[in-house]
């Protein structure tokens, strides 16, 4: 032994090959205690299969694994639990109709006072910032709230260790900024923390140290504070980072006109929708801001015809009065919808991408006396992988196959190529990597210019700042009025995120009351 | 300990290889129960599975018992592809039947050749009426369909009882129960001299072709797989669920109830309590190993037709009771599965953990 302090984690070499790809080739790094170490890269990147040989749930083919100096065979992720490990990951794994607290008893092989371990969820919600109802199911909760549960599950076990990948996607700034402290706060106990993502602004605040892989390989290891994001990035994609350009136009005729949407929802714990009004313009993209949870999913639900309304008259497509119209329907006058769920909802996983681009662009002359023209559809979705980019095994490789970001460039392709007339988009960019999402807003853009009325609900915030025109802040399932986005600031909208903005009656929930702090 | 892994990549060769070689399990299943049984296992093998093939007879009874396997396996493949579950295609063929016979003793008196136009007409709207019961409560109670559809079997089976004691009995006939002999008008004409292959084999074969380009080829039969695959994809694109349960049931209970017009018009000639053998059940092992494949439905139902025909053999000349060839189905169809699980995830052998 040398005087030098042990590594908490130190991985050497370490190789994981697919049947077709190559993971990891050969990666090492090293986590000291008490240390935030980034591990940056894009989607694809190798950077969860890393995390998964860490946390056990694959097994390198080659390199070899240090937990505090000691070579170790991590078998599986109750083995890496025992060792010190957490993990909070990217694709969340709870059990739907459980609540909370019962996910977590399960998840910590607990037994006894359930009553005992919703007091102690409460304790650390509260104080790390993530607020959660332990009583609730999961199937009621929003993405943001189960990733708080995730989040909250793994500081039980009280970790050595603590692996996050990508936390921040689905909190407020205010939010993530508390996440931060709280992770800061956990470093200083000692507890190392290993963060992925590709968000260089965070890893430049947060982390101490920075592993950059590329396609499976560490192309880099940097003091990010000593960094600029332009020389983080050409690590992470070997080039500059692509800005989007935009164009000069002038807001047309309101194409997508919602008034007084109200509803109740089905669900005990979901959001009620109260009096939503806005306009969406030709030639314009409106962004809505809020923390997920607030009411976006209803309002989705109701704005893509999936749940259609009693009514007709709360929602206009260029028009036409369409609150009790389907989807399909509402496609025959013009509007394309992104989802947030891409495998499943978006698309059919096993389906070929030739066949899921017939899921909605039946209507582009694909049909013919309700016969499906094969050559037509295969050029269709020929084209939409052609011009977006899709990187992928052609049109009759399988939608499961593609990775997330790909499979977006599909999905988002598959909509515009119908020059929809509006375009709704919820999470244009969610778990996508930068080179891709730069693209997908460039194309919303473009899109845009070319008279379309597009809406987009997400919760990066500066993403909305960068591509649209105005923003409007759900809340509690209120909407917020529309601030041009030259006339407002992140903080602004970030108050109004917790459902303060002037006019609104000022009830605050738990969860609002949260978000602001 | 054995465990159960999840692979990484589902093989598609062997999706296709795992019916097949669920029949191969289920030969060496049929052996070794030979030779259990104190049976010579390759005689039991020559008399259950070849000699039901050895001339132009054995082999024109093998396409009649596959037939209404053929037309009920493809109606029923339409909905399993969106997961309507149609359980009581038994139901559905009898009282396609009963609507049939009803047809043929009603005009009894007549020679047109309307008459079996009519026949198959009500035959398929006798099944559709019956399958129409659990797609009405399913789309408008959210009933189960599996159970009402099964339940459903049983009150058409001791309807049609009912009516060949009452009152569609055979006046002249010494109170058995059963219907007048039909009219030559009522019966479909024979393929083959000297055989009972009639003209419902080549129903069949076109309800099997029609069934091929509905699922491949329609947009309808598109929507009805992505609903299979994945309701919210289907809910998001927008297609509709309850017509596609309607469409599953309608062209289910159409399939099989004229599958129950063929057999009382083809080779049983009369309305009986027994005019189904089962057929509605077996269908469904067909369609399953058939992979809901017009193509494969083909083959599977030669198959299933094959051992019905060798439990009537193994009967007469292995002195074996007549429920062997539901124990060569069910062997069949728990091969399948087992032979399923394997494409999806992997055998591994584990040490114990210690601690």
């Amino acid at each position: 032994m040398n005087d030098a302090p042990t590594a908490r984690l130190e991985l050497r070499g370490i190789t994981k090959t697919y049947p077709s790809v190559v993971a990891n080739d050969r990666v090492s790094l090293k986590v000291m205690p008490g240390e935030i170490h980034a591990v940056l890269g894009e989607n694809g990147a190798g950077k969860s299969t890393l995390m998964k040989v860490i946390y056990g749930v694959t097994h390198p083919g080659a390199g070899e694994i240090l937990w505090e100096g000691e070579r170790v065979r991590i078998r599986n992720p109750a083995h890496a639990r025992a060792l010190g490990i957490g993990m909070v990951f990217q694709h969340f794994s709870l059990f739907e109709t459980l609540t909370v607290v019962e996910n977590v008893a399960l998840a910590l092989e607990l037994s006894g006072d359930l009553g005992l371990l919703a007091r102690q969820i409460e304790q650390v919600s509260e104080k790390y910032g993530l607020p959660v109802d332990p009583r609730r199911r999961v199937h009621a909760l929003s993405v943001g709230e189960r990733q708080r549960v995730e989040i909250i599950r793994c500081l039980l076990q009280k970790p050595k260790l603590l692996i996050m990948d990508e936390p921040t996607s689905v909190l407020t700034p205010g939010a993530v900024q508390k996440l931060f402290e709280t992770l800061r706060q956990l470093a200083a106990e000692g507890c190392s923390i290993l963060y992925i993502s590709h968000k260089l602004d965070e890893i430049q605040q947060l982390c101490h140290v920075a592993t950059v892989l590329r396609d499976g390989r560490v192309t880099g290891e940097c003091v990010p504070a000593n960094e600029t994001p332009e020389s983080m990035a050409r690590l992470m994609i070997g080039k500059a980072l692509p800005v989007p350009e935009l164009r000069p136009h002038s807001p047309g005729a309101p194409r997508l006109q919602v008034a007084g949407l109200s509803r109740d929802s089905d669900d005990p714990f979901g959001v009620e929708l109260q009096d939503i009004h806005l306009d969406v313009r030709a030639g314009e993209i409106v962004g809505i801001a809020g923390v997920s949870g607030n009411g976006q999913k209803e309002l989705l639900l109701a704005l893509s015809g999936e749940e259609p309304l009693a009514e007709r008259y709360p929602i206009r497509i260029d028009g036409v009065e369409a609150g009790r119209m389907g989807p399909r329907a509402r496609r025959r006058l013009g509007l394309g919808f992104v989802p947030e769920e891409r495998l499943g909802r978006g698309a059919v996983p096993s389906l070929s991408l030739a066949f899921n681009g017939l899921l909605t662009a039946h209507g582009q002359g694909l049909l013919r006396h309700g016969l499906i023209r094969f050559a037509a559809m295969r050029a269709f979705a020929r084209r939409c992988i052609e011009r977006f980019d899709v990187r992928c095994g052609g049109a009759e490789a399988a939608a499961r196959s593609l990775s997330g970001g790909n499979l977006q460039k599909f999905i988002m392709g598959r909509e515009i190529l119908q020059s929809p007339g509006v375009l709704i988009v919820a999470q244009p960019t969610w778990g996508v990597d930068v080179g891709a999402a730069a693209f997908i807003r460039q194309q919303l853009i473009d899109l845009a210019a070319s008279g379309t009325a597009i809406l987009v609900i997400s919760e990066e915030l500066e993403e909305l700042f960068e591509i649209c025109d105005r923003l409007m802040v759900i809340a509690g399932g209120r909407l917020s009025p529309s601030r041009r986005v030259s006339e407002t600031s992140i903080e602004e909208i970030g108050l109004w995120m917790s459902g303060l903005w002037p006019g609104a009656d000022g009830q605050a929930t738990v969860e609002r009351a949260d978000a602001a702090s | 300990m054995l465990r159960l892994e999840p692979r990484a990549d589902a093989s598609r060769l062997m999706r296709y290889l795992s019916p097949l070689i669920a029949v191969a399990l289920m030969l060496i299943g049929g052996l070794a129960l030979f030779a259990a049984l104190g049976k010579d296992p390759l005689e039991g093998f020559r008399v259950y599975f070849l000699n039901p093939l050895r001339d132009l007879y054995g082999l024109s009874e093998l396409l009649l018992k596959a037939t209404p396997l053929m037309l009920i396996a493809m109606g029923l493949s339409v909905g399993f592809r969106a997961n309507v579950w149609n359980i009581g295609a038994e139901g559905q063929f009898i009282m396609g039947g009963v609507a049939a016979s009803a047809i043929a003793l009603y005009f009894i008196e007549s020679d047109s050749g309307w008459v079996l136009t009519g026949m198959v007409l009500a035959g398929a709207l006798g099944g559709m009426a019956w399958a129409a019961i659990p797609a009405f409560l399913r789309t408008l109670f959210n009933t189960n369909e599996i159970l009402t559809s099964l339940m459903l079997v049983y009150i058409a089976q001791l309807a049609v009882s009912w009516l060949v004691h009452g009152p569609m009995i055979d006046p002249d006939g010494f109170g058995f129960p059963q219907s007048k002999m039909f009219e030559d008008s009522a019966l479909l004409p024979e393929l083959l001299g000297g055989t009972r292959l009639n003209a419902a084999f080549p129903m069949a074969l076109t309800a099997l072709g029609l069934g091929y380009v509905f699922l491949q080829r329609s947009f309808m039969g598109f929507q009805m797989r992505v609903a299979g695959e994945s309701e919210p994809a289907a809910r998001y694109a927008g297609f509709a669920a309850r017509r596609m349960i309607w469409v599953g049931f309608l062209a289910g209970g159409a399939l099989a109830g004229i599958a129950g017009m063929a057999e009382v018009a083809g080779p049983m000639g009369q309305l009986t309590t027994h005019l189904s053998n089962n057929y509605g059940f077996a269908a469904i092992i067909v369609a399953f190993i058939a992979r809901l494949n017009p193509v494969g439905i083909f083959f599977a139902s030669l198959l299933m037709a094959l051992l019905y025909l060798g439990g009537e053999q193994a009967q007469q000349y292995l002195g074996l009771p007549s429920s062997i060839s539901n124990v060569f189905q069910g062997l069949l169809l728990l091969c399948l599965l087992g032979a399923d699980v394997l494409i999806n995830y992997r055998l591994r052998w584990k040490p114990a953990e210690a601690g």
